[in-house]
């Protein structure tokens, strides 16, 4: 047997040296003259083990890492393509700790599997949910997502099913299912990851998603700033078009359905629904007014349905093993798994998919280790730049979607970003206004004006001028803003600077007072 | 700077992108896509090429190239450094990165150093948010960055 080396491509592993590691491994190779295939997999997610190499032996995989270039000789001394023992030793991947406390149910492949190998893919699973929707009527399918108590995954958390059915039952000539790939949130990556390391899943999931709403074509909007996603789609499309997985006859069944991938050009506010749609049609990413609703006007004013990588990539496994599998997992209105991305000043990064229902505290202290830095846990940031500030005093909060919406914060995506004490909090508010003013559309007024007068009044505030006037002046244009904006750019920004004036008051006192209380 | 191209090639060479694209449903974006990998830019002449093929206005097709950050009205420099500058980087002290950069380079963020080597900029979530502070140089993508890894950065930049 020619031995198997996995060496991931992932961008966070490539970021990480993967490609110095990768060419070290083929020269060395050659050098020995030992012939290897060279398996060039998605990332498992826990990045501080990045580049995590893999070898297949006899007794299942072994994994060495973080593998740097200068390690390469000696793993080959060891005996690494044996399993052989090397100070970067990990034993069995799904024993590492981090890995081992998971449920993979949407991951399961990733990182496991050759992302480009539509045989790998079937070989672990792949198919098989497609496969059994091609059995079932329509409605059927839409009944069976609706079952599992799928809700969107890119934040807003709506029942997955609801949306599909509403597509099924509008009538259209020609209707869209859209992905939405514009995952602009800071400390969010599991879209990027599932697209490079497991492509397959979301070709499936949106394939299922057509037949069940009778949806033909398909696009994946995937941000610029995700170019190895957006090469790594673009030949899963090719080869599952060869395989006859897309095209007019879906698996030989009599169902249609095709898909293309295209790129953003660096909006942020293209990941609202509405204004991802105004991108796709090629005009400015200018947010929509609801009604009419993408389910009834969507894409060239066709009934479309729009969900994120990761609800769609969830569907393959509820179509395979079953609503009632599904459900199983979570808590009270939150079901199933979701991938959470541990990012920031935290010792164990990494994304961790579990059933809903684990602690902040739990996932930051515990899986996360703490903060990089050692320096003791400020402030989370949980869902992205929209997300609000929690304190450790919040660190019982459930992951859920409603327990957060009851602590006044959002889940969004899932992205968790850890601060340390050196924090500033009043920083991180005006940064939040800031950003929104650097992406706003433009088109209401609360969000546009609102964002630009935020970073103004907080700075008024950093430089003493009327504190508890301005800090009120906060307060109320926040209100205005989550109220009159038109969609969550705006209308979620006093999240982030709410959050820091409630939990942590003090780095909004003037100047004088802030530097006596150090 | 690199040489811009006579207004006659740029027509010709829109030209050439727009017959490839206009067949895609809203073929706007892959089309200025096209142009911007042809041209490092998206050239004031090639808007009313592109307004005539989709019959659209020019107003609208210079309100789609100015609405979007990724496109540039005028040529980058030979090397392109997307610095991150969101919160997950933050956490990592991406200030400071920026600050160091901006000074080892001689510029600030949205400009190009004299010699036209590399053009700065802020990019708000490369997705390495797991290993924080990140940046890309020319579509690599980089890592926990430290001071070593800018001084190599600075150093293939000015090669």
């Amino acid at each position: 047997m020619i031995p198997r080396i996995y060496i991931p491509g992932d961008s966070g592993a490539l970021a990480l040296g993967a490609e110095k590691v990768a060419k070290a491994i083929a020269s060395e190779l050659a050098e020995r003259g030992i012939e290897a295939k060279i398996v060039r997999n998605g990332s498992r997610g826990a990045y501080f083990l990045e580049p995590m190499v893999e070898v297949a032996t006899a007794n299942g995989r072994v994994a060495y890492g973080p593998v740097k270039p200068s390690d390469v000789k000696s793993l080959f001394d060891g005996g690494f393509l044996t399993g052989g023992h090397h100070k970067r030793w990990l034993g069995a991947p799904d024993k590492i700790p981090f890995l081992a406390k998971q449920t993979r149910l949407t991951f399961a492949r990733c990182g496991v599997t050759d992302p480009l190998s539509l045989e790998s893919y079937k070989k672990h699973g792949g198919l098989s949910g497609l496969t059994n929707a091609l059995g079932l009527p329509p409605a059927a399918i839409v009944a069976q997502v609706t079952e599992s108590g799928l809700r969107g995954r890119g934040g807003a958390g709506f029942p997955t099913g609801i949306k599909w059915k509403t597509v099924l039952d509008t009538v259209g000539d020609r209707k869209y299912i859209v992905c939405n790939a514009d995952e602009g949130d800071s400390g969010t990556f599991a879209d990027r990851m599932i697209m490079e390391g497991d492509p397959f899943v979301l070709i499936e999931g949106m394939t299922i998603a057509g037949i069940a709403t009778g949806a033909t074509k398909g696009f994946v909007y995937v941000r610029s700033e995700y170019p190895h996603a957006v090469a790594v789609m673009n030949k899963a499309v090719e080869i599952a078009r060869k395989a006859g997985v897309l095209g007019a006859s879906v698996l030989g069944s009599p169902y249609a359905f095709d898909m293309e991938i295209r790129v953003g050009a660096g909006a942020y506010v293209c990941g609202e629904e509405t204004a991802l749609l105004d991108s796709l049609e090629g005009k400015r990413g200018v947010v929509r007014a609801k009604p009419p609703l993408p389910a009834h006007k969507g894409l060239f004013g066709k009934p479309t349905v729009i969900n994120n990588v990761i609800s769609l990539a969830s569907v393959p496994v509820i179509m395979d093993k079953g609503a009632a599998f599904y459900k199983d997992f979570g808590m009270g209105r939150s079901r199933g798994t979701i991938p959470i991305q541990i990012a920031g000043n935290v010792k164990y990064a990494g994304l961790f998919e579990a059933a809903f229902g684990m602690t902040l505290g739990e996932i930051v202290d515990e899986i996360g280790g703490g903060t990089a830095t050692g320096r003791p846990v400020k402030a989370v940031q949980v869902g992205g730049p929209l997300g609000a500030y929690f304190p450790r005093a919040l660190f019982d909060t459930p992951f859920d979607y409603e327990a957060f919406a009851a602590k006044d914060g959002l889940i969004g995506h899932a992205g968790i970003v850890v601060f340390d004490d050196t924090a500033d909090m009043l920083k991180q508010a005006r940064f939040a206004m800031e950003f929104c003013a650097i992406e706003s559309c433009g088109k209401c007024t609360p969000c546009r004006i609102g964002s630009t007068r935020g970073v103004e009044t907080i700075d008024k505030i950093a430089a003493g001028i009327e504190p508890e006037k301005n800090l009120a002046l906060v307060t109320d244009l926040c209100n205005t803003m989550k109220f009159g904006s038109l969609c969550a750019l705006g209308g979620f920004t006093p999240y982030p600077v709410m959050s820091s004036i409630t939990h942590f008051p003090d780095d909004f006192k003037p100047a004088p007072v802030r530097v006596a209380a150090e | 700077m690199p040489m811009q191209p006579a207004s006659t090639e740029i027509t010709s060479r829109t030209a050439a992108i727009i017959q490839e694209l206009k067949g895609l449903e809203g073929p706007l974006l892959p089309i200025l896509h096209g142009i911007q990998e042809e041209f490092g830019h998206v050239p004031h002449d090639a808007l009313p090429v592109i307004a005539e093929a989709l019959n659209i206005s020019r107003a609208e097709v210079h309100g789609v190239v100015t609405f979007y950050h990724d496109y540039r009205s005028h040529p980058a420099g030979r090397h392109v450094l997307k610095l991150c500058q969101a919160e997950s980087c933050q956490s990592m002290g991406s200030d400071a990165v920026a600050a160091k950069l901006k000074q080892l380079l001689g510029i600030d963020f949205h400009e190009t150093t004299r010699d036209g080597s590399v053009t700065l900029e802020p990019v708000y979530c490369l997705g390495l948010c797991a290993c924080s502070p990140a940046a890309m140089l020319d579509g690599q993508v980089i890592g926990r960055l430290d001071d070593e890894k800018l001084d190599e950065i600075v150093a293939e930049v000015r090669s």
